[in-house]
Parts: structure tokens; sequence; C-alpha cells
């Protein structure tokens, strides 16, 4: 499959403008393939063997096929969290490291994903009605939590003219991570115990979703987020040059930032509101990706959505049947994996 | 005339830069704005590139006022060169150069064959055509530089030679320094390219640079700042005398022919 796309996406001496146009649908086609076949096959692994051919056999009635329940009643909506969560991480720290021109940013690392846990959490415990003027409140919630995180990251980076250095960003982040999750204390303290010890494996980052409820409250916010992300590619790569670099190739600089940060919170509200902050996607799947096609955002961004989205469904089947049948939380299979990868980039970095 | 500043005044918040700046620029220009660090050459050509708004005063395109065109159709007609490219990703020169088309393109839209042809074109006339697929982090300052200047000059073409929405030669290329940070060799190396693409009328240029040597050598135009005012402006000839130089950094300075290139020179003396 790697050296496939790898062979694909290699360009020869004289590119022409219909390889430009191929190799865009192709890395694309390619990656979208690999969040489907994750997506179908996910719910096919559990403790219950069932027959993807049972499943989708039309003879059957859905009442009497107890494989077609099992996959898209107890399992798909699990994998499909677990889609949109990461598709949302990963599409998220792409925009936030191409504006804040720091491969290191993520949503994870500024402190954008405690600020929506915080939101979360905060509707969860308090016990706050669950919708506002009809939409559903933990993820508006969330989306204002990581919004006031973004909001005061970008201050930052604008106090400094566009440019945060690694220290600032990293210390940035620590001291949002650490507000936050104080503040996340103090209510879990006054909150019964009940509620505390969901709130405590809810921040844990958790794929535990048993419905299609939640993930259809999710899904507008990340629509939206997403439909921002489509426009943003080419004004990324011009961004990652530098503001003014960027304005004088005629990208309305501000309106831009202001888009891309809000979309980015948009989405890592979403995300968190769904799975918890789940930790390092936002940073392994964009260099991952960066390493497989090149830096152009016109294949990053999607690219980087989709393996975000595969990358997260095989990660919590990892987190189900490891010590099946205990179920760990996925966050920390996904920190555990990305915390020595972040060391390393920092480390090469330098 | 192509490119005018009348009155223009500009700060930072409370902080002043520039005051009454008037600036005209002819087409086929080629104008270098001289002066000491801080006086503001900078902001100037980031005036003119319409990335900052006078705060008095207006600049002119061709007679239409930059504040009031939009930054998309700005961009088709004025790019600018940084001292600089600092990539946070590891970029194609041919990406690189292709940047230079956002202005072109909608906002879906990808590079078509035309854009192609004239990234290949402006790699040509900057003597870069061999490093297209190499990655832009790896080639040395000279080649930066060029690779820069060739996606500012990608950025000024339009779409079609024979478009008639852009006036032929309507094409302004801003350089900030641009052989500030690299030796002697790609010093004249970037030189000898900015004098060739203006002969050729490619671009009127406009540097900004605080080597006055290097402008003396290039520029037909030159202005002085300091503080934020224009101190002289002209013919680099009648502009770039003893008592100019004595004016603008407070250095004593012999100002002549060099016997060896026949080249307008000044040798700074001592600090006064």
């Amino acid at each position: 499959m790697t050296t496939m796309l790898m062979s694909a996406v290699t360009t020869t001496n004289s590119v022409t403008a219909g390889d430009l146009r191929r190799r865009i649908w192709l890395v694309q086609l390619c990656f979208a393939a690999v969040a489907l076949l994750a997506c179908v096959c996910a719910p096919l692994i559990g403790p219950t063997t069932i027959n993807l051919r049972r499943v989708f056999d039309p003879t059957i009635p859905f009442a009497q096929n107890v494989d077609a329940q099992i996959f898209f009643v107890a399992r798909l909506p699990r994998a499909l969290a677990g889609a949109l969560v990461g598709a949302s991480l990963a599409a998220a720290g792409v925009v936030l490291q191409a504006m804040l021109r720091n491969p290191l940013a993520t949503p994870f690392t500024l402190g954008v994903s405690s600020g929506a846990s915080l939101g979360a959490i905060l509707v969860i415990t308090l016990g706050l009605p669950l919708s506002l003027f009809g939409l559903p409140a933990v993820p508006i919630a969330s989306f204002a939590g990581a919004l006031t995180a973004t909001a005061i990251v970008y201050g930052l980076a604008t106090l400094q003219r566009g440019s945060l250095s690694t220290n600032v960003l990293l210390l940035a982040g620590v001291t949002l991570n650490s507000l936050f999750s104080a503040i996340i204390l103090f209510v879990q303290y006054l909150a019964d115990f009940s509620q505390s010890f969901q709130a405590v494996r809810w921040v844990m980052g958790n794929l535990d979703v048993s419905s299609y409820r939640p993930i259809m409250s999710a899904i507008p916010l990340m629509g939206i987020s997403f439909a921002v992300f489509a426009k943003l590619p080419r004004a990324l790569n011009l961004l990652s040059l530098g503001p003014d670099s960027a304005a004088s190739r005629g990208v309305d600089v501000l309106r831009t930032q202001r888009l891309a940060f809000l979309s980015a919170s948009l989405a890592t509200g979403a995300a968190v509101s769904l799975g918890g902050p789940i930790g390092f996607i936002g940073i392994i799947i964009p260099h991952l990706v960066r390493l497989l096609v090149g830096a152009d955002h016109r294949l990053v961004l999607p690219a980087s959505a989709c393996l975000g989205a595969g990358f997260l469904v095989v990660c919590d089947v990892a987190a189900r049947t490891l010590l099946s049948p205990m179920e760990l939380p996925v966050g920390v299979i996904t920190a555990m994996l990305g915390g020595p990868f972040f060391l390393w980039l920092l480390v090469r970095n330098r | 005339m192509l490119l005018r500043a009348d009155a223009v005044s500009f700060g930072y918040r409370a902080r002043p830069v520039l005051h009454d700046v008037d600036l005209t620029v002819p087409r086929g220009g080629l104008v270098g704005v001289l002066g000491p660090n801080g006086s503001g050459k900078t902001t100037l050509l980031k005036l003119l590139a319409g990335v900052l708004t006078p705060t008095k005063g207006r600049i002119t395109l061709e007679g239409k006022d930059t504040a009031k065109l939009d930054r998309t159709t700005l961009a088709r007609y004025l790019a600018v060169v940084p001292q600089e490219t600092q990539l946070t990703f590891d970029y194609t020169v041919l990406e690189i150069i292709l940047m230079g088309r956002h202005p072109h393109l909608g906002t879906f839209e990808l590079e078509g064959t035309t854009d192609l042809e004239i990234a290949r074109r402006m790699l040509v006339a900057t003597g870069t055509e061999a490093l297209e697929q190499r990655m832009f982090r790896t080639l040395s300052g000279g080649e930066k530089q060029r690779v820069a200047i060739a996606s500012a000059l990608a950025q000024l073409e339009p779409p079609l030679s024979t478009d008639t929405r852009t006036p032929d030669g309507t094409r302004v290329l801003l350089l900030d320094e641009p052989t500030s940070s690299l030796d002697l060799a790609f010093q004249l190396e970037i030189n000898d390219l900015l004098k060739h693409l203006n002969r050729e009328q490619l671009a009127t240029v406009i540097i900004c640079t605080h080597d006055l040597n290097l402008a003396a050598g290039l520029c037909r135009d030159l202005v002085l700042l300091r503080d934020g005012r224009i101190l002289a402006a002209g013919p680099t000839k009648s502009v770039l005398t003893a008592e100019t130089v004595d004016a603008v950094y407070d250095v004593e300075a012999q100002v002549g022919l060099h016997p060896a290139n026949h080249q307008l020179t000044v040798v700074p003396l001592a600090r006064k």
C-alpha cells in the first residue's frame, strides 16, 4: 500500500497540469480507502465473531440477522465516532500547524482540547440542561472552551507578530493545559462520586459510544468546520511562508486566520464532545502524511483527515481487544504512541 | 506614472514611522530606497505593496488608489520578494513558484497548463530550471533568492499573454534587502539578475537596501530616507553625493567613479 502510494506521488521531471490533478485525486482516493477500510473492518472484530457477508445479506430480515445487529447497532457507532474524532483532530492539527507556523502545534499541545474538555465537563457535572435552543449543549460547551483556548493562543501569536517560537508555544500549551485541568479537578471535587467517576473516564479520551445520538449531535459542527477547511488549503500554503508573504500574494490574512482558528476550534470542540481529549492524533498523523505526500496542504489536509480517521479507529480496536474483556480508554493508546513520537520530533527539530 | 505615493504618512499604533513621503516610480524604473536601519524603508515597501495602508496620504497604481483595490487584484500587479523565505514545511521549488499563481486562481481551482508554463518560463528567466524538483530547503542562499524572485514574477504574469484586463507591463517587483543575507558572489548574482529582468522589461523594480554601492551600481533612481522622511530623490548620480551620505548616515565619505568599473562608488571614511 505504502509503496504504491509513494510511487504514485513521486513526481517525474516534467510535471504537467494533468499530473498535478491526478496526484491530488489519487492521494485523496488512497487515503479515503484507508479510512473506509478501517471503518468496515473494525466492527467485525470483537468478542463475538461476525461474518461480513451475513451482515450485508439482504435475504435475512434485520430483526433476525444477529450479525447485522451487532455490526450496525453495537459496533458501527463506535467505529464512526472514532473516524469522526480522528479526522477532526488530525485536520485541526494541520490547520493550527500552518497558522502558527510551527509543526508542534496541535489541539492537544496548545491546550485547545483541555479547554474543550472543561466546557463539556461543566455541562455534564453541573447538570446543565442538555440542550440549548434545540442544539445539543455538550458540543456547544466544548466548542466554547476550545475557542477560549484558541483565542488565547491567537492573541499570543499576534503579539509576537505571527510566528510563535516553539518555546513560547509549548509553555503556553502547558500553562493552559494545567490551568484547565485544575478547573476540571475543582469542578469534579464539588461533584458527587458517580458524576466524578464518569468525568474521569471521559477525560482520558474514550470512544465508548453505544448509539448514534452523540454522533448526530457532533456531525453538524464537524460539517461546518470541514466546509471551512475545504476552502483553506492554498491559503495555508501561503500563510506557512509568513503573514506578510501571504498578504503580498493576495491572501486576506486576518479573515483567513479568523476562519481557520474558528473552524479548528469547532472541529476540536466537536471531537472532544464525542471522544474526550484524545491526544497526539493532531501531531502523529500530519507528520506521517507529510512524509508520504509532501507539504502541499491540498494533499496534507484531506489525507490527514482520512488517515486520522483510520488511525483512531484502529487504535480503538486495540484499546478494546488488547486486554479483553477489559477495555482501555483509547486516549491511553494514542498517548503511549504519540508521546515518544512528539519527543522524537522535538529533538529532531533542534 | 506607474506607482506613486502622495504625502504618505504611517505609524504603528502611537509610533510614527513615515512622514509625508512623496515618491514616483515610472514604468520600467529601477529605484533604490536607501537609508539606515529604522529609517522606514521596509515600512515604505509594505505600504507600496498594499500590505499596510497609509494613515495619511494615498498610494496610486496607474492612478488608482491601492487602498481601494482588493488584495487579489493588487497582488496581480505588485509582488514582494522578502529578505529571506523561511519555510515551516518542506516545499519543492516548483510548489514555491506555483504559490505565486494564487491571485490568479479561484478558491478551489488547481493550477492549469498555463500556470505551469508560466512557472517554467520564470524558472528559465531566473536561471533555476535545473532546480525545479529540488526541495527549497536544500538550496543555497543565492538559489533561494532566485526562486523567490521567480515566484514573484510568476505572480505578476497575466493568465494569458493577450489578456486585455492587465495593461501590459504593469509588473512591479518590490524587494526588501534581497542580498543582505547573501555572501559576495550571490550578491553579484542577484544584482545581475535584477538588472537583466529590468532591462528585458519583465518588471519595474523597487529595491530597499542599506548597501550604498549595490544601489549605486544597480539603480537608475534613488530615494534617501532618514527617520521616516525623504532627504533626497532623483537620478542616482545626482542623489548620491558626499553631502547626502553625510546627511543620511552621519558618515564622512568619498563618492566618485571607481577606476576599475567606472561605477559610482561610496567609500566611507569616518563617522562624524
